[in-house]
């Protein structure tokens, strides 16, 4: 899940005013930025939306770092299209966050000085060309179990968004699971390096879902909002049960050897990622919180002359035109 | 003609969670006018549930001679469209 751990606000609104906002979105309505809304909806909403946009920017980076170093003309041109998407979804998700009233820019700072999150699994390196495809198979996989049920979110712009996004996800998930599998069904060296991919990446993925429901504060009032849709354990079983079966196709070992098919409730036995390290992951200790941060900042700041240079010319030109009528 | 009214172009949400679409222009002298306009015009069989208008002026439209080299660079970009991925049935949807 792109979104971890969002904090619910509180509501304080006039009681009937609240009750027609549920029963709204009860009815399965849409709720879109004119309508009145509570402060708490309006205030969880644009910090998951916004996480969610801070994900797909962040997310660029991991991948970003082997663009030049796709083994293949191929490869490359469909990495490079897949990071480029994921900017596409950044900004679809932030012009949603906007329509409620807090600005690009405000969202932008946010993310630069560590107020607002994204998510975890950005934090993990992709080391080598496996990572890559491994990414693309396991990280937007369970994107994308997340946000297929986001579709039918409460919030109108939230999930028009989501419905673009889920359209061009789908190649995301199938262009990794085609490279690894490349790799999977090659050398002795490129199937260990394939297995190495997905024992390291299977848990922070797991991850991805936010932790286990007993320890989900947040969720009531997101779900009674449809801003949330399935809980995190579900989705996570979800993930794994559909999972299971690809790696076994893969012909490469399960990650966790606890996972075990359970006739009885006809899903997958697994065993949970280690919270403690979700949580400084969260706390900012991860393997690369640093450098993505840092990342995100010198490029916020060394593209600062060509906004202020793009802005001064569209000034001028509109004055020239100005002058000329 | 100098007390012409300007052209609006009007969009109009025809259910609950869909974009709202363009659906034709009329003229009014401002804003609220042209809202009240697009109702009589564009709705009159409860076609929508909110309505949009935006002076037509304000509107930078490409120009359709650039078609080619607008649109023609993501034809070569196969890849970008799922299928283009050969994923075996029993490894399920994706």
């Amino acid at each position: 899940m792109y979104a971890q751990m969002v904090q619910s606000e509180a509501t304080q609104d006039d009681p009937e005013k609240l009750a027609a906002f549920q029963a709204r979105i009860d009815a399965g309505e849409k709720i879109e930025p004119k309508d009145w809304m509570p402060e708490g909806y309006r205030k969880t909403l644009i910090r998951q939306i916004g996480q969610h946009a801070h994900s797909e920017i962040v997310g660029q980076l991991p991948e970003g770092n082997w663009i030049t170093r796709a083994p293949t003309l191929e490869r490359k041109a469909i990495l490079l299209a897949k990071v480029q998407d994921e900017a596409g979804h950044g900004l679809y998700l932030y012009c949603a966050a906007e329509t409620m009233g807090v600005s690009r820019d405000e969202l932008t700072e946010m993310l630069l000085d560590g107020r607002m999150k994204y998510s975890s699994i950005f934090n993990y390196p992709t080391l080598n060309w496996a990572d890559i495809g491994a990414v693309g198979w396991l990280v937007d996989g369970a994107a994308i179990m997340n946000q297929v049920p986001l579709q039918r979110t409460s919030f109108g712009p939230y999930s028009r968004a989501m419905i673009r996004i889920c359209k061009e996800e789908s190649f995301h998930a199938r262009q990794g699971f085609d490279a690894i599998r490349k790799m999977a069904e090659g050398t002795p060296a490129q199937k260990k390096m394939a297995q190495d991919a997905v024992n390291r990446l299977w848990f922070p993925a797991l991850m991805m879902f936010g932790p286990s429901d007993k320890d989900s504060v947040h969720s009531a009032q997101s779900m009674a909002w449809k801003i949330k849709i399935n809980t995190n354990d579900e989705l996570r079983q979800k993930f794994v049960d559909q999972t299971v079966p690809q790696i076994e196709f893969l012909g490469l070992d399960l990650p966790d050897p606890t996972i075990k098919w359970n006739e009885e409730r006809g899903h997958y036995d697994y065993s949970d990622p280690d919270w403690s390290e979700f949580f400084e992951v969260i706390k900012g200790n991860g393997p690369c919180n640093v450098d993505r941060l840092a990342a995100r900042n010198k490029a916020w700041d060394d593209g600062a002359w060509v906004r202020d240079g793009l802005l001064a010319h569209a000034k001028k030109k509109a004055a020239r035109q100005h002058a000329a009528e | 003609m100098k007390n012409e009214w300007p052209l609006w172009e009007i969009f109009i949400r025809g259910q609950h969670g869909m974009s709202h679409r363009h659906v034709g222009s009329l003229h009014a002298p401002d804003a609220e006018m042209a809202i009240k306009n697009a109702r009589d015009v564009y709705t009159r069989r409860n076609e929508g549930v909110s309505i949009w208008v935006v002076e037509a002026n304000h509107i930078a439209a490409s120009s359709p001679s650039d078609k080619g080299p607008l649109y023609e660079p993501s034809e070569s970009k196969v890849y970008r469209h799922p299928t283009f991925f050969d994923i075996p049935e029993e490894v399920g949807a994706m």
